[in-house]
């Protein structure tokens, strides 16, 4: 565990880089995590993305792995590793402030 | 973690259900860890690239003791493809992919799909006969090109 400041807020992170506690997370934070995995600038798709997976993580309880993650997000596995290159439901996650997804497909 | 895993080739030598599925289910979770990763189909593991084939890869029911069946019972005609589709409806269930689709799945994850040449040499193949996710035909010299520098999983 790691407490980071990411746009003026102290967040825990774990040692992979998953958001500790989802409740610290904020929209604004977006563009800072983002740019940690190496992704600027953040585009509308990858928006659409994080949103979703923030969502079923807030439905649902767990976000959503590669393969749900296209279903759900009508985003197409091919596009999906080219918005976030270093694994898709990974990287989203990091960024959706939520932990990481559990799944093996 | 000081140390992770940036590369994986693995080696699919086996035509059987059971002898596919872990390879995929490996290269597609290397993928989604942000790992670089190349396919190499070689021997039987062929038929899971072979165009006529991949829809009909069986589960092998003689000689797998992990099945608990009678011996006798695994060679009685008709039981691997009873066995398959058991197996393959319960996976469906849990969202597996076919192997089709999983191929093609793999494919889009950015992941580098080769046959080996020996293989598609000794079957008297061509490129044409392998799906067209297959982006090459390749020496295993080739494929050490490849690995180089990575880890290699043979299956």
């Amino acid at each position: 565990m790691a407490a980071k400041l990411v746009s003026g807020v102290e967040v825990e992170l774990n040692s992979e880089g998953f958001f500790a506690n989802p409740k610290e997370w904020s929209e604004e934070m977006i563009p800072e995590l983002a740019k940690a995995e190496g992704i600027d600038p953040v585009t509308e798709r990858h928006l659409e993305v994080i949103r979703v997976m923030r969502h079923e993580y807030e439905t649902k309880g767990s976000g959503p792995s590669v393969r749900a993650l296209a279903k759900v997000s009508n985003v197409p596995i091919k596009e999906l590793y080219q918005l976030f290159p270093k694994g898709p439901a990974k990287q989203a996650a990091r960024i959706a402030g939520i932990p990481k997804p559990i799944g093996c497909i | 973690m000081s140390e992770s895993i940036e590369k994986v080739s693995i080696v699919i030598s086996k035509g059987s259900l059971e002898g596919i599925y872990p390879a995929l289910i490996m290269a597609n979770g290397a993928r989604s860890e942000g790992i670089a990763t190349n396919l190499f189909f070689t021997f039987f593991g062929l038929d899971a690239v072979h165009r006529r084939r991949h829809e009909h890869i069986k589960l092998s029911t003689v000689g797998n003791p992990g099945l608990h069946l009678a011996t006798w019972l695994g060679g009685v005609p008709g039981i691997s493809s009873v066995m398959t589709q058991y197996m393959e409806s319960k996976m469906d269930k849990i969202d597996i992919p076919s192997i089709p689709e999983f191929i093609t799945m793999i494919a889009d994850t950015g992941a580098g799909l080769y046959a080996c040449k020996a293989t598609v040499d000794l079957f008297g193949l061509s490129k044409d006969d392998l799906v067209d996710e297959v982006q090459e035909i390749i020496t295993v010299g080739d494929f050490y090109n490849m690995a180089a520098g990575g880890q290699i999983i043979f299956t």
